[in-house]
């Protein structure tokens, strides 16, 4: 009973201090004062202060803009970084690989973008490009997310083995459409959070973009930041409001994904409804007691 | 790595091996490409830049060889000061995040399987709000007018407004709230691999509650504790935009002074030298992070 107790107190009081300065948050932007406590009515008027605010929109829509091409080159070279420390076992240089992935994954933000401004002004003296702007966001911002896909598509692969890829070749397919049809299928809930990882990291980052900005290229975090230098105001809270909003229903949707697509490896029990996880499960079985059966090998260990 | 099973079967074997080779160049040379000239390039321009001088001009250095940067760096008091501050907000924070983390984690990590991934995902939920929106959640907290001083004043334990928002504990608070998803989230992972029959042979031999946790679960978290506390030490060791917005003129973290001599001051070479000591410094406890990582 008491330990029955004790996780019910630590955990609302735990979530209480992650939850209650952004309900309060969420509450004040639908405050008809400007002041944050008191309350005078409710009223969208910040909402729609937000709706002509030009600066913030035309922000808003560079940061998506940059936040979806970094996510999605860092979802490829994450994906083929990912695929060589699963897969190819000690390949050459393996451990420097892995030392450079991981920096920029465990040093602070300042570091990595002071380093990467000073090669941006190097190239640009040396070979008269890039310009600075939201080119180099871009790139900079593909560099600092690269590492969280490769760990994310690691784990997936790591986790899964290779007895799939093994039975297609088995089968008759070359390694290439063996990759396409087993291996990508199997990383593509990775593939999916890892991208959605990457995409939030960039919408996020204030630090990195206003070192290897140019004039001109101002992404929401620096609008905002900005703004808060200055503290912090109702329209502000109107977009946090907005904001939230829009990444619980991306997590909801991919939470739901994710919980179909767990079939036999993830938390969601037995096979997923959709009929190509369903048939990868049989296939993974299948070759399972068929090698059993075969007396003198091993089974594989269980794949999850 | 590399713990994955192995083809039983030697024709599986010897194929999925043919496969490596084939697909190795091509797997791993855009990374590499990218990792060199992205990673590697900077962080030899860093130390580049560290030995250059300030100069007039667009952009403001001149290359050269030349200690005094670095010199400078660890010999002036102010800067000293900027580097211990940062140690220590980090500390502090690490050791906060440790305090309320450690028992959210334990929570998290008994609660039934069934519930485990939707209350990990309630601690990721606001870690992808925005981040700058979480600071303002704190500020509308904090600030003289805000919710804090608020019930305070409707308490009665105060008269006038408390000076909460632009201090050192409003720092802390924000950093804390910040970092906190990156002590809890490992220490959850750890705390669920651990296998349940231990403590209950603890308690079936006699063990209290207390020296079950003090004697058998504790010191078996202990990776996932030394793994969060990394998380949170070493990026709040270079931080920034916390320490601007919330705390006060007075805490002069190296992370703001790198940026301020970088952009109020323009001297790049001594930001460059600023931030290779910061590197240097950091990468024992980062190659700590990736070690657990890999």
């Amino acid at each position: 009973m008491r330990r029955g107790r004790f996780l019910t107190a630590t955990l609302t009081a735990g979530y209480g201090f992650l939850y209650a300065p952004i309900a309060l948050l969420v509450l004040t932007s639908f405050n008809d004062s400007r002041l944050t406590t008191v309350w005078t009515g409710f009223s969208l008027r910040w909402f729609a202060a937000l709706a002509h605010d030009d600066t913030l929109i035309g922000a808003a829509l560079l940061s998506l803009r940059i936040a979806a091409i970094s996510a999605t080159g860092a979802t490829i070279l994450g994906a083929l970084a990912g695929y060589a420390l699963a897969r190819l076992g000690r390949f050459r240089g393996r451990i420097a690989f892995a030392g450079l992935l991981a920096a920029p994954l465990v040093l602070p933000d300042l570091l990595i973008a002071l380093a990467l401004l000073l090669l941006f002004v190097f190239a640009e003296r040396l070979l008269g490009f890039p310009q600075r702007g939201a080119g180099t966001i871009t790139v900079a911002h593909v560099t600092a997310s690269l590492a969280y896909v490769a760990i994310v598509v690691e784990a997936r692969l790591a986790g899964s083995g290779t007895t799939l890829e093994e039975a297609a070749m088995d089968l008759g397919a070359t390694p290439l459409r063996a990759f396409r049809r087993v291996t990508l299928p199997l990383m593509a809930p990775a593939l999916l959070s890892g991208w959605l990882l990457a995409f939030t990291l960039s919408l996020d980052d204030v630090v990195i973009a206003s070192f290897v900005s140019g004039p001109g290229a101002s992404t929401l975090p620096m609008v905002v930041f900005s703004m808060l230098h200055l503290g912090a105001t109702p329209e502000l809270n109107a977009l946090a409001t907005v904001i939230l909003g829009g990444v619980a229903t991306v997590l909801l949707v991919a939470l739901f994904v994710m919980r179909r697509g767990a079939g036999a490896s993830g938390f969601g029990g037995e096979g997923g409804p959709l009929r190509k996880r369903r048939w990868l499960h049989d296939a993974r079985r299948g070759r399972a007691t068929e090698q059993a059966s075969r007396a003198e090998v091993a089974p594989p260990p269980p794949c999850s | 790595m590399g713990a994955f099973p192995r083809g039983t079967l030697t024709g599986g074997f010897r194929r999925v091996r043919r496969s490596d080779a084939a697909l190795r160049a091509p797997m791993l040379a855009p990374t590499w490409a990218w990792l060199f000239a992205f990673v590697a390039a900077p962080a030899a321009l860093l130390a580049v830049l560290a030995l250059a001088v300030a100069a007039d001009g667009v952009p403001p250095f001149a290359l050269a060889i030349s200690p005094d940067n670095l010199a400078t760096a660890v010999s002036d008091p102010y800067y000293l000061a900027g580097f211990l501050a940062s140690l220590r907000v980090a500390s502090i924070s690490a050791a906060f995040c440790l305090l309320i983390g450690y028992p959210l984690a334990l929570a998290i990590a008994r609660t039934s399987a069934r519930w485990r991934p939707v209350l990990l995902l309630l601690v990721m939920l606001p870690f992808w709000t925005g981040f700058l929106l979480r600071i303002a959640a704190w500020i509308g907290l904090l600030r003289d007018d805000g919710w804090i001083n608020a019930a305070l004043m409707a308490l009665r334990l105060t008269d006038t407004p408390l000076h909460l928002l632009y201090t050192d504990g409003a720092m802390y608070a924000g950093i804390v709230y910040a970092y906190l998803p990156f002590l809890v989230l490992p220490l959850v992972a750890r705390l669920t691999r651990l296998d349940p029959a231990l403590e209950q042979a603890a308690a079936d031999l006699g063990a209290s509650p207390w020296a079950v946790f003090r004697r058998v679960t504790l010191p078996l978290s202990l990776p996932g504790v030394w793994a969060g506390l990394a998380l949170v030490f070493v990026p709040v060791t270079g931080e920034y935009v916390i320490p601007e917005l919330l705390g006060g003129p007075q805490s002069q973290t190296l992370g703001r002074i790198i940026w301020d001599e970088f952009f109020a001051n323009h001297d790049w070479p001594l930001a460059s030298a600023l931030a290779l000591l910061l590197l240097v410094l950091l990468l024992a406890p980062a190659l700590a992070i990736r070690n657990r990582a890999a």
